[in-house]
């Protein structure tokens, strides 16, 4: 595509030491809308990946108070699940549907056997320790990826119909970052719906507030926690089998989408879902559209901004439920 | 010195273990020789994490950057600049301790989770600008081959130096612990609010310790220039960084001497384990699992307890059972 070959030949001057060059090619680039619009599509889709994943981890922190370093773990569980059951049944619909609906369901069940074998004992202990034992689960769970899948990197391809790209207003955007831009606020929504609308998700709720009280109001506070770990966990594995089309799935991965989701969550405020959409949004736009800035240390403005949210708010942009 | 400060218990254990150190190179094989002194680089390393961590209960989420940031200093005075080679391994720990003073001005202004999440990104900001920044830092390559001084040729050479720095350090820490500042920065981890209301500067205190901490890590970072020749981005990563907050953990984080047998468990089962296989994260994993349910104050602090059975008050730490 031309739009690519531009953006290399971009890429190309942007790492020539003459700033007079890099200046003047920016200003062309910026005000090139099609190589914006296509990085914003592009970190768009990826924003929707991040929020499903910290939507799961900012679930769990919320209500449970367990700051899950395991979470990345589990989306690269997600990931290569989907992986497997895609690669099984060809590059069909069919299998594309089956590993949405299943490498989740697989990951959620790794997550219920973690929660009700061991952190259910654990929750009294302080944040240090259970930041311990999450930490410890990832360590275990990624060395079982390793056994499982080994060390290679793995890649499917999505679906035909969601193959190529579509054009849209003049613009050819990708189908399946298309299909991301769709599915990321159809999981907010469920998720909102999920919590203000259902018994379980009030439940969830009231005891990510005052846990004692909903304990005292007769509620098995214990399956409540389950039922939101277990949650997050189908979060992480949905983010997971939803990046498998997109990029090449190999242990590792995990390390750099927890320490984003993290940081995603703090910024956003603990525990808060739609403070999740905006910490996601600042990290897959920032990204893309530092990569038309400067693109060798396009990583960095998400961290940056980071860091001025932290200095200019504190606990996050919206209220956290701590 | 140690009059009254080491407790007359620890003196012969300690004296014991000093002696085998020095002597260890006569006995044992140049590759254990090696693990040795890798051993002391990361017990240094935890020992600073733990400074602020179990004595300032400060959650320093990202302490590898201190690290990394005092071998980059060292490594890129050798290998670019003309300046005598002191200059190189005096500068690390200078350095590291400044960006400690830095980093920390900006996190000490939040507390727990969320001094931790700052501090992650701006730690990550480093360790992303150390690994692009092709030109200076080598990015991704790192730097190898690092020239050093000739006194750190062979094995026994850098196992000594090593050892010798290794030693002064924690004795400097240990009287930094047992100082009236230790004491505060110990009693500002127990009840800030209280603190405050006697007029002691929390934040102050903290960002000093912080500062001390980055210090003895740049130290660390050094030591290991001297020992590996190179240094890589993944030295400032964050999964190095819980990897020594689980070292501190592991031995016992309200024990003086704990991070040091968490470093040593750690690095010794990397080593052997990985020998037999490919798998030794999976082992750590279960060995931490194990510890949490069974010996949640570590190592040291479980031995510390039935050595030393005398009453704790409840929800006071063990800081000071060492002395």
């Amino acid at each position: 595509m031309g739009r690519n070959g531009e953006c290399g030949v971009f890429l190309a001057f942007s790492a020539h030491p003459s700033l007079l060059i890099r200046e003047s090619q920016r200003m062309e680039l910026t005000l090139n809308l099609d190589a914006l619009s296509s990085q914003l599509v592009i970190g768009l889709s990826r924003t929707m990946i991040l929020f499903i994943v910290s939507a799961g981890l900012s679930f769990v922190l919320g209500v449970l108070r367990v700051p899950n370093v395991a979470h990345g773990s589990l989306y690269m569980i997600g990931a290569f699940t989907a992986y497997t059951i895609m690669a099984a049944l060809g590059n069909n619909l069919a299998g594309f549907w089956l590993a949405l609906l299943l490498a989740p369901l697989v990951v959620a069940l790794v997550g219920l056997i973690v929660e009700r074998g061991l952190l259910s004992h654990l929750y009294q202990r302080e944040h240090l320790m259970l930041i311990l034992f999450t930490f410890a689960i990832g360590l275990i769970l990624n060395d079982l990826v390793k056994f499982a899948w080994g060390a290679e990197y793995r890649s499917v391809m999505p679906p035909e119909i969601l193959e190529g790209s579509l054009t849209l207003f003049g613009l050819a955007i990708p189908r399946y970052n298309l299909f991301l831009l769709v599915s990321g606020p159809i999981v907010a929504v469920g998720l909102w719906l999920f919590a203000t609308k259902t018994k379980i998700g009030k439940i969830s709720r009231a005891a990510a507030v005052d846990r004692d009280m909903v304990g005292v109001l007769g509620i098995n506070v214990s399956w409540v926690f389950a039922a939101s770990f277990v949650i997050g966990c189908y979060l992480a594995g949905l983010g997971g089998a939803l990046v498998a089309p997109t990029l090449s799935i190999t242990l590792g991965m995990d390390h750099t989408v927890i320490i984003e989701t993290f940081l995603i969550v703090t910024i956003g405020g603990l525990g808060n879902i739609w403070g999740a959409m905006i910490g996601s949004l600042i990290f897959g736009v920032g990204q893309s559209m530092g990569l038309l800035i400067l693109p060798q240390y396009a990583v960095v403005f998400p961290y940056a901004a980071v860091v001025i949210v932290l200095l200019l708010r504190p606990t996050g942009l919206l209220k956290s439920v701590w | 010195m140690f009059k009254g400060i080491v407790g007359s218990r620890w003196r012969l254990p300690i004296a014991a273990v000093s002696a085998a150190l020095i002597f260890a190179p006569l006995i044992i094989p140049v590759f254990w020789i090696y693990i040795l002194t890798l051993i002391f680089v990361t017990a240094l390393l935890a020992i600073s994490l733990n400074l602020v961590l179990g004595y300032g209960g400060i959650y320093q989420f990202h302490h590898a950057v201190f690290y990394g940031i005092g071998a980059y200093t060292t490594a890129l005075i050798l290998t670019k600049t003309s300046l005598p080679m002191w200059v190189g391994f005096g500068a690390g720990p200078l350095v590291a301790a400044a960006s400690g003073l830095i980093i920390g001005w900006f996190c000490v202004r939040l507390t727990k989770l969320y001094f931790g999440m700052l501090q992650i990104s701006l730690g990550s900001l480093v360790w992303i600008i150390v690994s692009r920044a092709y030109s200076i830092t080598g990015g991704d390559n790192g730097i190898h081959d690092i020239p050093v001084p000739t006194l750190l040729g062979s094995s026994n050479g850098v196992y000594y130096f090593t050892l010798i720095i290794f030693m002064v350090s924690l004795v400097v820490m240990y009287l930094i612990v047992k100082s009236p500042f230790g004491c505060t920065l110990q009693a500002t981890r127990d009840n800030p609010q209280r603190c405050e209301a006697v007029g002691i500067n929390v934040r102050r205190h903290q960002l000093a310790a912080i500062g001390i901490a980055a210090f003895f890590a740049g130290v660390a970072g050094v030591l290991f220039v001297g020992l590996e020749r190179s240094v890589f981005p993944g030295l400032l990563f964050w999964v190095f960084s819980l990897e020594v907050f689980v070292m501190c953990l592991l031995g016992g984080w309200f024990t003086f001497a704990g991070p040091i047998v968490g470093a040593a468990v750690v690095v010794a089962l990397r080593t052997s384990v990985s020998i037999y296989t490919d798998y030794w994260t999976l082992v750590l994993g279960v060995i931490l699992i194990l510890l949490i349910f069974f010996l949640p104050e570590g190592v040291m602090g479980f031995l510390l307890k039935r050595l030393e059975p005398r009453p704790i008050e409840e929800g006071r730490p063990l800081a000071d059972v060492a002395g």
